[in-house]
């Protein structure tokens, strides 16, 4: 326990906790930039699942990362492809549609996996390859910042610095204010002649990209291959967090830190000889009573506002 | 002609339903056929095989059993308009509870099993409940709340009845619990089979459900409130109380359906995973079309095609988890509301004409 306790305040802890965010901050950038157009992207933790897949499937079988890296991308863009096809052009409600590409998730990779290397539990058959752990340069020799910040795996210094790429393609370009505008009123945007059910597909497409680094990231670098059920819930955090993070990139990677900690804590304690079940429950756990706190205070500031302009009047 | 055009155009949302059955069904065919290297065998096994013995139709009806209250827990829940996926947490919370009471209360032979089933059906009320008193009082989205449920609810009981309780059995080969005691458990019913009271228990709750929603005044102040909040609120439906009703009556269905399946199918109580019968319902309550009655049909449906799968993948080279890709296509094409929509236009503009 002492030693668990001493870990948490070391260096090596925060490391991890930039490491186990990653993959939830990727899919939670994802569903920032769906709900901003409108889209409840509720198929995240499919398109992680189906992106780790693919990403295993592609690398160990080829043994080349790139067509690993690839496979995953296009994995995950053709489940978004068809919660598009359905939810804008055909017009299902998409929050259900999601639940059923969910349900895919789960048994169809298992189904794939299965028929492609006759294994329902994991790839370990295959050697995935995995995603090189970046020292950098200068930072490295630095003693506190580059025990945190050097040594990572290449896509957890991608899924920050896509933090502010996303924030600049939400606020500093016209697609950004097309995407922003949709979402916040779809007639009005149509009024002005936005084309609004192409930007839906451009935002869905990209929310479905930056979840499948996410994918990526768990079969190729957190992970070594895919293992059944692997994304457990992340996607599920992620929606979370972006809404914690009111749909804000920074916001979002904010509340993304908060359970890639509580998730970190889980690790150190799962080591520490606390019973596993209690340590696993600990992220879900943090993720509703963020929730909760966060709606809370949505709650009061709404309140407030609406007794000042009563005041006002 | 006529007439057969015109029930069509009447029943349109029943071709939909069968259109993407259909659909889901050709297309999981053409995937076996695609991969199998005995497509021909694969196929028959799915479709013919849970009809091949008693034993194997047998597991289709105890199949049954949990997906109808799957189903109808989804049903009550969606009918207020929330996605409410706590179904998944109280089905495992209830057969859980439902194996504590066993284990730890000695009552006489009717007694046992209604109490454990009682417990369970609370528990499981509790869970959804909390989702839905979350979303009501602070406007907390219910469809993420719910789902990080189902894992508290997983690892608590998890770890209570493995860990916490010592009811863990040492010298059993798999973890379990200890035998759950014979004045607990529900007896079979039909010999041959391992079809056990549950079904009776089950038929019931059909029935109440089927009151509920359609012959009590909460039950129209449920469809109002689900069809159309604002509405509802200005003709002075208190409709918070109504969601919050429903989604604990949706929860107590959940947990009753655990502690059936519990008391029903197992010696001991062996969950060491989530039962998935949760999302199961999903399916189940989108082909009964909000209708609690048609909920054990679908259900029945369901179950045959999983035993169908189970027997094909325990004979041939395809993995039961194709059904996977079933269940989902046919959400997917159900809830297209475009889906067949032109056919259904040339329908009614060439009866009008016709008609004239």
């Amino acid at each position: 326990m002492n030693e668990a306790m001493s870990y948490i305040f070391s260096f090596g802890f925060i490391h991890s906790i930039l490491r186990v965010t990653t993959p939830i901050l990727f899919a939670t950038l994802g569903s920032v930039v769906a709900e901003r157009a409108g889209t409840a992207n509720i198929a995240l933790e499919a398109i992680m699942l189906f992106s780790a897949l693919g990403g295993a499937l592609g690398s160990g079988l080829t043994g080349s990362l790139w067509i690993g890296f690839l496979l995953a991308l296009a994995s995950g863009l053709l489940i978004t492809a068809i919660l598009g096809v359905f939810a804008l052009r055909l017009k299902a409600d998409i929050i259900l549609s999601g639940i059923a590409l969910n349900l895919l998730g789960t048994g169809g990779t298992v189904f794939i996996m299965y028929t492609i290397i006759q294994d329902k539990g994991n790839t370990s058959s295959i050697a995935t390859q995995v995603f090189p752990n970046w020292s950098i340069p200068v930072l490295d020799g630095i003693p506190v910042l580059g025990d945190i910040l050097s040594g990572h795996n290449a896509l957890t210094y991608l899924a920050f610095l896509m933090v502010f790429l996303v924030w600049g393609l939400l606020f500093k370009t016209r697609l950004g204010l097309r995407i922003r505008s949709v979402g916040e009123n779809l007639h009005a945007a149509e009024s002005v002649g936005i084309h609004v059910q192409r930007i839906q597909w451009l935002a869905l497409l990209i929310s479905g990209f930056l979840t499948s680094l996410g994918g990526a990231f768990m079969s190729m670098g957190y992970m070594n291959g895919f293992g059944q059920n692997m994304v457990s819930g992340r996607g599920f955090i992620a929606l979370a967090a972006a809404s914690m993070g009111q749909l804000h990139p920074v916001g979002g990677m904010l509340a993304a830190l908060i359970f890639g900690t509580a998730d970190a804590v889980s690790n150190v304690l799962a080591a520490a000889r606390i019973p596993d079940e209690i340590v696993k429950m600990i992220p879900y756990v943090a993720t509703i009573i963020g929730l909760v706190a966060f709606s809370i205070l949505t709650r009061h500031k709404e309140q407030r506002r609406r007794q000042v302009t009563k005041a006002e009047s | 002609m006529h007439k057969a055009r015109s029930w069509l155009t009447k029943n349109f949302t029943v071709v939909r339903l069968a259109a993407a059955v259909l659909i889901g069904v050709l297309f999981a065919m053409a995937v076996i056929t695609l991969i199998s290297d005995d497509p021909a065998a694969a196929i028959s096994k799915l479709f013919t095989g849970p009809l091949q013995s008693k034993r194997r139709f047998g597991n289709v009806i105890e199949l049954m059993i949990p997906l109808t209250f799957a189903g109808l827990s989804i049903t009550v829940m969606f009918a207020a308009n929330q996605f409410n996926m706590g179904a998944e947490g109280a089905f495992y919370a209830g057969g859980a509870v439902a194996a504590l009471v066993a284990l730890n209360m000695p009552l006489p032979a009717f007694a046992h099993p209604a109490a454990a089933i009682l417990a369970g059906g609370l528990i499981g009320g509790v869970t959804c409940l909390t989702a839905g008193a979350l979303k009501v009082k602070w406007g907390t989205s219910e469809l993420v709340t719910s789902l990080m449920l189902n894992y508290v609810m997983y690892y608590l009981f998890k770890y209570i009845l493995f860990t916490g309780s010592g009811l863990k059995d040492p010298d059993c080969g798999y973890v379990a619990t200890y035998k759950l005691p014979g004045t607990a458990v529900l007896p079979r019913i039909i010999q041959g089979t391992r079809i056990h009271a549950g079904l009776i228990v089950t038929a019931l709750a059909v029935a109440l459900i089927y009151v509920y929603m359609k012959h009590t005044k909460w039950g129209y102040e449920l469809k109002l409130t689900g069809e159309n909040q604002k509405f509802a609120r200005y003709s002075g439906i208190g409709v918070g109380g109504v969601i919050l009703a429903s989604q604990f009556i949706g929860g107590v269905i959940g947990g009753t359906g655990g502690a059936v399946q519990v008391l029903g199918m197992y010696e001991r109580f062996q969950w060491v995973s989530l039962p998935g019968y949760g999302f199961d319902g999903v399916i189940v309550a989108i082909l009964a079309r909000k209708n609690p009655l048609f909920v054990p049909v679908a259900a029945f449906f369901l179950a045959y095609l999983r035993i169908g799968s189970d027997a094909m993948s325990s004979s041939t080279d395809v993995t039961n988890e194709i059904i996977s890709i079933i269940q989902s296509i046919i959400i997917l094409f159900v809830s297209a509301k475009v889906f067949l929509e032109a056919y259904r236009q040339r329908m009614v503009v060439k009866e009008a004409v016709e008609h004239e």
